[in-house]
């Protein structure tokens, strides 16, 4: 049988799935005690039981100075920013979206305005924010929402533009005016356009606020990586990164789970 | 360019049925006027001067060649395009050159709102007319207008599938529930952009039949564009056949289609429709329900 037509059958998509992941890790893992046999002292691959003390001392036991956990107060910090700036992405991106999609003469100035701020790199107006919006949550919200509106707005746009015109002719024969018509027919038809936009802009966010967070912050799980970066603490280090990795996954996931659970009748409706 | 001549009127229908159809003119005043409309995008001339009297409740079928002008015509009617040059008026009055509830039109694609139920995308049309801040009902307005939507969907045959979304019905069930949806709004016209041309042929029957009977009871104006010139013989109480009369072989866009035919059709369905409708109404009522 040619190599194009076989398919893994259940299980073995699942084993397949797991491979490269458990490659990795026993390379990590094999890696990570080569070294630390030629020099304990080593700390550039800690070991998983170096990691875990790590994790006990981050999020199990309070801090000694401050006598918080540090792991869940940096994932709430996080959190919060990510969500605050994914909201109001989204909310800006889909308006934007709709009008320069659904009404040409908003289109006409709102379309190529749109295309040239996308352009602009956001973190190479960070400073611009930290001097607007000063060093607090603000700015880094900001990065947040400046570095992914844009996009959600253009896919928004787009997908506005995809809606057959004859859907849009239909409505106005049953009635519609313009506000009736973009509320009841426009809008939920790109709903779930804006969970998928929303998915995709995921890794950008993450990215935007781990760097405003490394820059200027006092908390968060971005800062706490480039804090401890100064003492080599690759041992805290790493089980940062794979939970923010979790963390985005199951965002991701849930965002996926939303999009089918709240719009049935997208891709082919329920069955 | 010089406009040439125009040519003898030498291909219209044969004399007998042009005489039906004058009379028929004669005795009603005309719905719809065409006044010497012509449409162009560019230098591609599609329809040039063409005239035409509708009279209400007349089954207008659209045929010719693809790309000969019906679905322009059509979009004219709806109010999607507006005339290069000429006039439409409807009831005496120039055409509103946006589409509105006065117009029905079921598409051969797109016609249903893929994210309402079947319900939804009927009751709709009653939803939106009486609220134009949300656009939707409340309440009991809002249980009124889908009691109404449902029995509608019932009379179209699709009373089974009230909750379901128009991606889980056939093709043919689709095209119901546009006509459907086109018929709450009590149009004073039905525009149909070949809305048969997807299905299989049975199907294709059974939705003849059911137009037929709605044609029937509302007493509809109807235009339907085909591609099938037997669904235009049956359906139609007039056949309008759309077809360029001029070619210039060097400069294939210089001539626009216009009705070369105008065929009076199944006159014998028109009079009985007269006739039920000149029975008093305690009697027509009755008939109804039996």
């Amino acid at each position: 049988m040619r190599l194009i037509n076989q398919k893994p059958g259940r299980s073995w998509r699942i084993s397949l799935a797991m491979l490269p992941f458990a490659l990795l890790l026993i390379a990590y893992l094999a890696g990570s005690a080569a070294r630390l046999a030629e020099n304990p002292q080593d700390k550039l691959l800690p070991s998983v039981t170096q990691m875990a003390d790590a994790v006990d001392r981050m999020a199990f036991s309070e801090d000694p100075r401050s006598g918080r956990y540090l792991f869940w107060d940096d994932t709430a910090a996080s959190l919060k920013r990510l969500a605050m700036g994914l909201a109001i992405a989204a909310v800006v991106g889909l308006c934007l979206g709709i009008l320069a999609g659904s009404l040409p003469l908003f289109g006409a100035s709102l379309s190529p305005l749109l295309t040239v701020i996308s352009m602009i790199p956001p973190l190479a107006i960070l400073p611009v924010l930290f001097i607007v919006f000063g060093l607090d949550e603000l700015s880094k919200v900001m990065l947040i929402v400046l570095g992914i509106t844009p996009v959600i707005a253009r896919d928004i746009e787009q997908r506005a533009r995809e809606i057959p015109a004859e859907l849009l002719i239909k409505a106005q024969t049953l009635g519609a005016n313009t506000w009736t018509l973009i509320l009841r027919v426009a809008l939920p038809q790109l709903l779930p356009r804006l969970l998928i936009a929303l998915q995709l802009a995921l890794g950008s966010a993450w990215l935007f606020l781990i760097a405003a967070e490394a820059i200027a912050s006092t908390d968060g799980l971005g800062y706490r990586i480039f804090l401890v970066r100064r003492y080599l603490a690759m041992d805290v280090i790493l089980p940062y990164v794979a939970w923010i990795t979790l963390l985005a996954w199951l965002m991701d996931l849930g965002l996926k789970r939303l999009t089918r659970a709240a719009f049935p009748w997208y891709e082919g409706g329920r069955t | 360019m010089s406009a040439p001549a125009r040519p003898p009127e030498g291909r219209r229908s044969p004399s007998h049925g042009e005489d039906v159809a004058q009379r028929q003119e004669g005795s009603r005043t005309s719905f719809i006027q065409v006044r010497k409309v012509w449409q162009q995008y560019g230098d591609q001339t599609v329809l040039e001067n063409l005239r035409l009297d509708i009279a209400e409740g007349e089954f207008c079928a659209l045929v010719g060649a693809s790309g000969c002008g019906k679905s322009t015509f059509l979009r004219m009617l709806l109010g999607q395009e507006r005339p290069h040059k000429g006039q439409i008026l409807l009831d005496g009055q120039p055409l509103v050159a946006e589409p509105d509830p006065s117009r029905g039109i079921v598409f051969q694609r797109y016609s249903v709102l893929p994210h309402l139920s079947v319900l939804d995308n009927v009751a709709l049309g009653l939803e939106l007319p009486r609220a134009p801040l949300l656009g939707r009902l409340f309440g009991r307005a809002k249980a009124e207008a889908r009691e109404q939507a449902a029995q509608l969907l019932q009379r179209v045959g699709l009373g089974h599938a009230l909750d379901k979304y128009p991606s889980q019905l056939s093709g043919g069930m689709q095209q119901r529930l546009a006509i459907a949806q086109a018929l709450i709004m009590k149009p004073r016209m039905l525009l149909l952009d070949e809305p048969f041309g997807a299905l299989d042929p049975g199907i294709r029957k059974d939705m003849h039949a059911l137009l037929l009977e709605l044609w029937q009871e509302t007493r509809l104006t109807v235009l339907m564009v085909t591609h099938d010139l037997s669904e235009g013989f049956t359906l139609g109480t007039r056949l309008l056949v759309f077809d360029k009369v001029r070619h210039d072989p060097h400069a294939p866009g210089a001539y626009g289609a216009r009705i070369t035919y105008d065929i009076p059709l199944n006159l014998d369905r028109h009079a009985t429709r007269e006739a039920v409708a000149a029975l008093p109404a305690h009697v027509t009522s009755a008939l109804k329900t039996a």
